[in-house]
C-alpha cells in the first residue's frame, strides 16, 4: 500500500486530496477546489463608477508601477473572468491509471469535472448520493454565479489565459504573487478555467451514489463502505476491504452534530490501517501540550474502559459550544436589524446554513422584530427540498422530527409562511417586491467575489449599522480589500469543522487500528508516542508513503464441493500432516479470494501421478519393491571420481535392461522401455513421500 | 442460524411460545427485521416487546419506523373502540416499542452480531417495503416479504442485486394469477369514476390510508388536471392526509419518476384533493371520495357507504383484494341488491360496483422473474392460498429446475447450506494462479485462450489453519529436501548424411512438430527443449544413459526428462526412434 498526500488542503472548504496505491489499484480521494484562491480576482463591479475606474486602470498600466511598495488597493486585483486552482500536484498524475475516486464531501466533488472532462478518465467514481446531490447543487450553483463574469468580459477567444500574463512583473503585489504562482512558483498549471454546465452533468453520470452504509465492490477485490463523519450532511469517512486487510480513511470528523448523522467511529473499529486525514486542527492555534494523558491507566475491564473512552468522545461540551456560537449569530443579527441595519450570511457550510436559518426564523418569531429573510441562490429552493428528505443523514434528533411526522429542519413552515424568502438571483423579479430593509439575507459565495453577496456587499459596506457574517480565513487575505473602506460591522466564524486534536488519543485507543498514518504537521502538534499499541506512520504532502503490509497471507476460501472431491495423501513420518493436490478456479468475489471448480474439470487428480517428491531412496529397498514387481536388479555402489558424490547405481536386468541412479538430490531412470520405466517410477513412488 | 422474526399475522393468532418455550426470547433471537408497515407484519411488535418482554434489536426501514405507528395505533383504536375488543397493547406501548426500533437505509450493511449480517432492498410493495438479505457465516437468505416487481405511479419495482443464495423466501399471493399492462385497467376505473361524477354521483373509494390511496389519488389527480374535472375529491381521515405529508419526506423512497418531479412540484402535493367533512355526505352534488378502512369492514368508510349504496347514480371502486366476510368481498363476489351489515342492518345496494384490480403484490410471472433473477439454491413459497402455491411451487421445480417448498404453519424446513473451507494462500500460489496460461490452437483461425486453473497443494496439519502453497514450496512448509525423480536415455539418432549438428536437430525438431501438437520447441545450438524435455547431442563416446545394446557408433541425442512430462518425454523418444 502507498498513500501520496497531493494537498493538505485549507479548512472546510478545501479538503485535502490524496493517491492510495490499494491492492495494484489507485485511488483518487477527493477533487477539491481552492476557492479562496479566486479573491485574486476582482469582482464584477456594480455601478458604473467603479467599473470606469477599473477600465481606466486597464488602459493605463503606467499609473500601476507608481504605486510600488505601498498598500494592496483593489485596482491591484486582476480584472478578468476568474479561473480556478486545482490540486497542483494532481495534474501530474495520468488521470488514466486512476481506478476508483472516493468522495467524502460534497466540497470534494467540485474539481471533478475538471478530471471527467479529460477523455482518458475512466475510473470509477463512489460517492453518497446526499454528496452527489448537494455536491452536483453546489457545481450548478458556481455556474450560474460564474455566468455573471462571462457576461461582463464576453467570452474568451484563446486558450491563453490573457490575466496571467502581467502578473509576473515586479509591481505586481507579493502577496497576489505568491496565491497565483505558490510557494514554488510552479503553480500555474493548476489553474483552470471553469466547467461548463455540461461538463457537470457528464461527470455526474459518471458516479455511482451509495447509500449509508452500503458496500460497494470494485472489481470484486475492493469492498468499500460510507459511514458518516458528521462533519456536514452526506460527509462520509471510507472503510475499505481487500483481500489484504482492512483500510479506513478518516476525513474531517465531528463527533456530535445537531445537524448532519455524527460521526459513526463505531464502525471503524480494529482495522489494519488507518489513514488520519484530518488537517482541522491546523486551522485553529489551538496546541496540545499534554495531548497525550494516556487514557489506558484506567484499571476496569476493557469492555467497560472502551464504553468509557468511546462516551468521553461524545461529550457535548463541544456541540454545545457550537450552538452558543450559532446563537451568538443570531442575536448579533438581531442586533443589528433593531438597530436599523441589514445582514448579509455569506457561508458555505449547508448544515450551519440549515441550522442558522432555523434559528434566526425562530428568534425572530419570538421577539417583535419584523425583519424578512431572503435565501438567494439559484439552488436554495431545490437544496432546501431536498435536506427534508433525507432522513439517514440527518442526526438523530432530526431523525426522530420526521419519523413524528414534522419537517427535519424548521425552514419548511416559514417558508410556508412567507418569513423566509427564497429568490435564484438578485435580479430575480418578484425580489424587489417583496424586499424590504432591513433584512437578513443569505447569499453565496463565501469568497466574496461571485454571486449575489458581491452586490449586497457593495450596497451595505457603508452602513456602520449593517453586519457581515463572513468565514474564518476571508478577512486576513484579499478577501475584503475591493469592498474597503468598510464602515459595516465584520463578524468572522469559525465553526468546529473535525476532530479536536486532544480527542485523537481517546479516537486511537478506541479505534485499535494496527497502523495509524498522521499527518506530519498534525503530529508536530501532539505527542502520539505513547499510545503503544498502534504503530504510528508520518506522511507529508506530495511525498509518497509505502506501508507495509501487515497481514501476512490472505485466506482463500475453497467450496466445499471442491474440497470433498480432493484426494488426500498421508505422509509417511508425520502423522499430523495431510496434504492434498487442489485444482480448481481462483476467483476475487467481494475482497475475497475463493477457489471453485474449474472449467475444464481436472480427471479426478487421485489418479494423476504426484510430480513432487520428496525424501531418499534406499537403493536396497528400492531392490526388494521391484523384485515384488518381477524385475531384477542389482545395487552397484559407485563413488564418484573425487569421492564425495554418493552416487548409487542399480543395474536392471529382468525384463529387459535399464539403469537406475540415485543420490540425496533424485533419481534417475535410464532405460528405453517405457513399460519398465513406468513399473520402476511406481517402485519409487512407493518408497518416497509425494505430492 | 439467527432467526429473521417477521410478525406476521394478528397478535392473537401468534403463539409466541413457539419460539421459546421458557420466554428468553432475546436468547433465541438475534434480531427482528420488520419488512414493512401492514399489520400482518408489524401488527404484534409492541406486543412482542412490551408485553412478552422481547428486548433484542428491531430493524425496519425509515418509512416503516414512521408509519408503523400511525397504523399501529389506528389498528389499535379499531380493536378496542370499534369492535370492542380486548386491547393487546396501549398507545404508550407502541411508543416505547417503536423507541426500540433502529432505523435501515436501502442497501444499508448491519453487522448484527458476530455471525449475522443484514441488508434491506427495495420491494415497492408499499413505501419503505424492504426484502431483506441475511447472511450468516457463508449461508445466505433472502425473505422477499411482500414486494412488487412493476413500477407504480408512485413506488418503483422491487430492486435486488444477483446474490449468492442458499434459499430464497418468497411471497405467493397471487402465485397463479399473470396480469397484463396495467394501462387498460387504469383507463377503466378513470372512465368509472368519470362516467360516475360526470352524471352527479359520488364515487367511494374504500381504501386504506397508505399505499393504495396515494396511487389512485395521483391518478385521479392527473386526471382531474387533464380532463379539467372541477369535481372535489376528498380524503376522509387526517391519517390519509398526515400520511401524505411523510410521503413528502420520504421522496427518496418513492418511484424515480416522483423523484425526478418532486423538485420542481411534489407530486404529493395533491391539487383537487381536500379535507372531508362529515357534514359533506349528505351534500348535494357529485364527490369522489377517499375512505378508510378498505374492504369496507368497518369504520367510516362502511358509514358512508351505508348512505350512498341505495343511489343507483353512485359508485363503490374497491381496489385490490377484500378479506372473505367483510362487506368488500361480498360486493365482489356477486351482484347482491342488499347487503348485511356487521350489526345486522340491511342496506339496499343499487349503486354501481367497481373492482379495481390494483394490487402492489406480484404475480406469478413477477415470483418467477425473481426467483430466476436470483436463481438461489432453495425456494420456499409463503403467504398464499395452497392450491395456487402448489401450481407455482411444481412450475418453479419443472422451469427452473429449483427444489421448492410450500411449508405449513409450525412446520420446519431444513436446507444444507453453502459452506466454504478457509485456509491461507502463498503469495507464490496467488502469483502462479494468476500467471496468463494461454494456449493457442490453429486449425483455420487463430484460437487464443487463456484458461488459469489455480494448481497448488492443499496442506493441512492438525490444529493449524490449512494452507495453500504452490507445488515448488511443499516441501519447504514440510521441511523436507526435494527429491527430484526424472528419466533419461540417451537415444540414437541418425541424421541425413554427415550434416551440421544445427540441421539435425532442425530436422528433428520439424518431426516432433509433426507428430506431438501444441508443444513449443526450443532449439538452441545442439540443445532441444520441450517442457522438462531436454535433448543434447552426445559428444561421448560411452554414455552412462546409453542403452548398452545399442551400438556406440553414430550420432546420439542425450535425453532427460521429468516425471512431470513422463508421457511427452516418449512421445519424443518414439519419434527420434521412427526415425532412424
Amino acid at each position: 500500500m502507498k498513500l501520496t498526500c497531493l494537498s493538505k488542503g485549507d479548512g472546510f472548504q478545501y479538503p485535502p486530496c490524496h493517491i492510495l496505491n490499494l491492492c495494484g489499484f489507485r485511488i483518487l480521494i477527493d477533487c477539491p477546489l481552492d476557492l479562496l484562491a479566486i479573491t485574486i480576482f476582482s469582482p464584477v463591479p456594480c455601478d458604473v463608477e467603479a467599473s470606469e475606474y477599473s477600465s481606466l486602470d486597464a488602459q493605463n498600466p503606467v499609473q500601476k508601477k507608481q504605486k510600488l511598495e505601498r498598500e494592496m488597493t483593489p485596482a491591484d486585483l486582476v480584472c478578468a473572468e476568474p479561473w480556478y486552482k486545482t490540486v497542483k500536484a494532481l495534474h501530474l498524475w495520468e488521470v488514466s491509471l486512476i481506478d476508483v475516486v472516493l468522495i467524502s464531501n460534497p466540497m470534494g466533488v467540485l474539481g471533478l469535472p475538471f478530471l471527467t472532462q479529460n477523455p482518458g478518465f475512466c475510473a470509477k467514481i463512489y460517492m453518497t448520493e446526499a454528496t452527489a446531490k448537494i455536491g452536483q447543487l453546489m457545481m450548478e450553483d458556481l455556474v450560474s454565479m460564474h455566468m455573471e463574469f462571462r457576461g461582463f468580459y464576453g467570452p474568451e477567444d484563446s486558450s491563453f489565459p490573457g490575466w496571467m500574463k502581467n502578473l509576473d512583473r515586479e509591481e505586481v503585489p507579493a502577496l497576489l504573487k505568491k496565491v497565483v504562482f505558490g510557494e514554488s512558483g510552479d503553480d500555474l498549471g493548476s489553474w483552470m478555467r471553469l466547467y461548463s454546465l455540461d461538463d457537470i452533468k457528464s461527470c455526474m453520470k459518471k458516479v455511482q451514489a451509495v447509500n449509508y452504509a452500503e458496500e460497494v465492490c470494485y472489481n470484486g477485490t475492493l469492498v468499500m463502505k460510507a459511514l458518516s463523519s458528521g462533519l456536514d450532511i452526506g460527509a462520509c469517512n471510507w472503510l475499505i476491504n481487500g483481500p489484504h486487510g482492512s483500510l479506513s480513511y478518516v476525513s474531517d470528523s465531528i463527533f456530535v452534530s445537531h445537524h448532519a448523522k455524527s460521526f459513526d467511529f463505531h464502525g471503524l473499529k480494529g482495522n489494519d490501517v488507518m489513514i488520519y486525514s484530518d488537517f482541522s486542527c491546523l486551522q485553529s492555534t489551538e496546541l496540545t501540550e499534554n495531548g497525550c494523558n494516556s487514557p489506558d491507566t484506567a484499571t476496569n475491564s476493557s469492555e467497560k474502559k472502551d464504553e468509557n473512552l468511546a462516551a468521553s468522545l461524545l461529550d457535548t461540551e463541544e456541540s454545545l459550544e457550537e450552538l452558543e456560537k450559532l446563537a451568538f449569530v443570531c442575536s448579533c443579527a438581531a442586533e443589528s436589524a433593531d438597530a436599523g441595519g441589514s445582514t448579509l450570511i455569506t457561508i458555505t457550510q449547508i448544515g450551519i446554513v440549515l441550522q442558522l436559518l432555523e434559528l434566526m426564523s425562530n428568534s425572530l418569531e419570538s421577539s417583535s422584530l419584523k425583519v424578512p429573510i431572503f435565501v438567494i441562490s439559484s439552488v436554495a429552493e431545490e437544496l432546501l427540498a431536498y435536506t427534508n428528505t433525507i432522513p439517514e443523514w440527518l442526526c438523530k434528533q432530526r431523525q426522530e422530527k420526521l419519523i413524528s411526522g414534522e419537517p427535519s429542519f424548521g425552514h419548511l413552515k416559514f417558508i410556508k409562511d412567507k418569513k423566509i424568502h427564497l429568490f435564484p438571483a438578485i435580479h430575480s423579479p418578484n425580489l424587489i417586491t417583496s424586499w424590504q430593509e432591513p433584512c437578513i439575507v443569505f447569499a453565496p459565495h463565501s469568497s466574496l467575489r461571485l454571486g449575489p453577496s458581491v452586490q449586497l456587499l457593495q450596497r451595505w459596506r457603508g452602513d456602520p449599522k449593517s453586519l457581515l457574517v463572513l468565514e474564518d480565513g476571508l478577512s486576513s487575505g484579499l478577501g475584503l480589500l475591493p469592498f474597503r473602506p468598510i464602515a459595516m460591522k465584520i463578524l468572522q466564524c469559525s465553526f468546529l469543522s473535525g476532530i479536536r486534536l486532544q480527542k485523537l488519543p481517546t479516537l486511537l485507543s478506541v479505534l485499535q487500528p494496527k497502523r495509524v498514518l498522521v499527518p506530519d504537521v498534525v503530529n508536530q502538534r501532539i505527542n502520539l508516542t505513547e499510545i503503544k499499541t498502534n504503530s504510528i506512520l508520518k506522511y507529508s504532502e506530495n511525498k509518497t508513503l509505502r506501508v507495509p503490509r501487515i497481514t501476512a497471507n490472505p485466506d482463500v476460501e475453497i467450496m466445499a464441493e471442491l474440497a470433498s472431491k480432493l484426494s488426500w495423501r498421508k505422509l509417511r513420518q508425520r502423522e499430523n500432516f495431510g496434504i492434498a493436490r487442489l485444482k480448481g478456479e481462483l476467483l476475487m468475489k467481494d475482497g475475497k479470494y475463493r477457489l471453485v471448480s474449474g472449467l475444464e474439470q481436472e480427471e479426478s487428480s487421485g489418479k494423476a501421478r504426484p510430480l513432487r517428491h520428496w525424501g531418499s531412496v534406499a537403493p536396497e529397498t528400492l531392490v526388494d519393491a521391484l523384485l515384488k514387481m518381477g524385475i531384477t536388479g542389482s545395487v552397484e555402489h559407485s563413488t564418484g571420481e573425487d569421492g564425495s558424490e554418493d552416487n548409487r547405481i542399480i543395474h536392471v536386468t529382468n525384463p529387459s535392461s535399464g539403469l537406475i541412479e540415485t543420490s540425496e538430490m533424485g533419481t534417475t531412470i535410464i532405460t528405453d522401455d517405457e513399460n519398465i520405466a513406468s513399473q520402476i517410477f511406481q517402485a519409487i513412488d512407493g518408497i518416497l513421500d509425494g505430492i | 442460524m439467527a432467526i429473521d422474526c417477521l410478525i406476521l399475522g394478528a397478535g392473537q393468532e401468534i403463539d409466541f411460545s413457539l419460539l421459546s418455550k421458557t420466554g428468553d426470547f432475546d436468547k433465541e433471537l438475534s434480531c427482528i427485521i420488520i419488512t414493512h408497515f401492514h399489520m400482518d407484519h408489524v401488527g404484534a411488535l409492541p406486543y412482542f416487546t412490551e408485553v412478552c418482554g422481547y428486548n433484542g434489536p428491531i430493524y425496519m426501514s425509515y418509512p416503516t419506523k414512521a408509519l408503523s405507528p400511525l397504523m399501529l395505533e389506528d389498528y389499535r383504536r379499531v380493536m378496542v373502540d370499534r369492535r370492542g375488543e380486548e386491547e393487546l397493547f396501549t398507545t404508550t406501548h407502541i411508543a416505547n416499542c417503536m423507541k426500540k426500533v433502529i432505523a435501515l437505509d436501502l442497501k444499508q450493511t448491519i453487522q448484527v452480531d458476530q455471525d449475522l449480517q443484514i441488508r434491506g432492498y427495495y420491494a415497492g410493495h408499499v413505501i419503505g417495503a424492504v426484502m431483506v438479505y441475511a447472511k450468516v457465516g457463508d449461508a445466505a437468505i433472502v425473505y422477499t416479504g411482500d414486494y412488487n416487481m412493476t413500477t407504480d405511479r408512485h413506488l418503483g419495482a422491487a430492486k435486488i442485486e444477483r446474490l449468492q443464495l442458499d434459499l430464497l423466501i418468497s411471497e405467493s399471493t397471487y402465485a397463479t394469477t399473470i396480469r397484463g399492462s396495467k394501462y387498460p385497467r387504469e383507463r377503466e376505473f378513470l372512465q368509472a369514476v368519470h362516467k360516475c361524477v360526470a352524471g352527479g354521483g359520488k364515487a367511494l373509494i374504500p381504501s386504506f390510508a397508505l399505499g393504495r390511496a396515494q396511487e389512485l389519488c395521483m391518478l385521479l389527480d392527473d386526471y382531474w388536471e387533464r380532463m379539467n374535472i372541477k369535481v372535489p375529491i376528498y380524503f376522509s381521515s387526517g391519517l390519509t392526509i398526515q400520511a401524505n405529508m411523510y410521503y413528502k419526506m420520504l421522496i427518496s423512497w418513492t418511484s424515480q419518476n416522483v423523484k425526478e418531479k418532486h423538485a420542481t412540484h411534489n407530486p404529493f402535493d395533491f391539487k383537487n384533493v381536500k379535507d372531508f367533512d362529515r357534514s359533506l355526505i349528505h351534500a348535494p352534488g357529485p364527490c369522489v371520495l377517499f375512505a378508510t378502512p378498505g374492504m369496507l369492514c368497518a369504520g367510516f368508510s362502511l358509514e358512508v357507504f351505508k348512505h350512498w349504496a341505495p343511489s343507483p347514480l353512485n359508485l363503490v371502486a374497491l381496489p385490490g383484494y377484500s378479506v372473505a366476510g367483510t362487506v368488500g368481498h361480498k360486493l365482489m363476489s356477486g351482484k347482491p341488491t342488499t347487503v348485511d351489515l356487521y350489526n345486522g342492518t340491511k342496506v339496499d345496494v343499487r349503486c354501481k360496483i367497481h373492482q379495481v384490480a390494483f394490487s402492489p403484490h406480484t404475480d406469478a410471472k413477477g415470483i418467477m422473474d425473481l426467483t430466476k433473477f436470483l436463481s438461489p439454491k432453495n425456494v420456499v413459497l409463503v403467504h398464499g392460498e395452497k392450491p395456487s402455491m402448489m401450481s407455482l411451487k411444481d412450475k418453479i421445480t419443472s422451469e427452473l429446475n429449483i427444489p421448492c417448498f410450500v411449508p405449513a404453519n409450525g412446520e420446519t424446513v431444513s436446507f444444507t447450506s453453502t459452506t466454504f473451507i478457509k485456509a491461507t494462500a502463498s503469495d507464490t500460489f496467488l502469483k502462479s494462479c494468476s500467471s496468463p496460461n494461454f494456449k493457442f490452437s490453429n486449425s483455420t483461425q487463430l484460437h487464443v485462450t487463456d484458461q488459469r486453473t489455480a494448481d497448488g497443494v492443499l496442506v493441512v496439519e492438525k490444529n493449524k489453519k490449512s494452507k495453500i502453497v504452490h507445488q515448488d514450496e511443499v516441501s519447504e512448509v514440510l521441511n523436507e529436501k526435494n527429491h527430484e525423480v526424472s528419466l533419461a536415455y540417451c537415444c540414437p539418432v541418425k541424421g541425413k548424411g554427415e550434416s551440421e549438428d544445427v540441421d539435425l536437430i532442425k530436422e528433428l525438431s520439424e518431426k516432433i512438430t509433426e507428430t506431438v501438437s501444441g508443444t513449443q520447441i526450443h532449439e538452441s545450438g545442439n540443445c532441444l527443449q520441450v517442457g522438462s524435455f531436454k535433448g543434447t547431442l552426445c559428444l561421448k563416446d560411452k554414455c552412462v544413459h546409453r542403452s548398452e545394446i545399442s551400438s556406440s557408433e553414430g550420432v546420439f541425442l542425450c535425453c532427460n526428462w521429468s516425471v512431470a512430462d513422463l508421457e511427452l518425454g516418449w512421445k519424443i523418444i518414439n519419434v527420434i526412434k521412427q526415425n532412424l
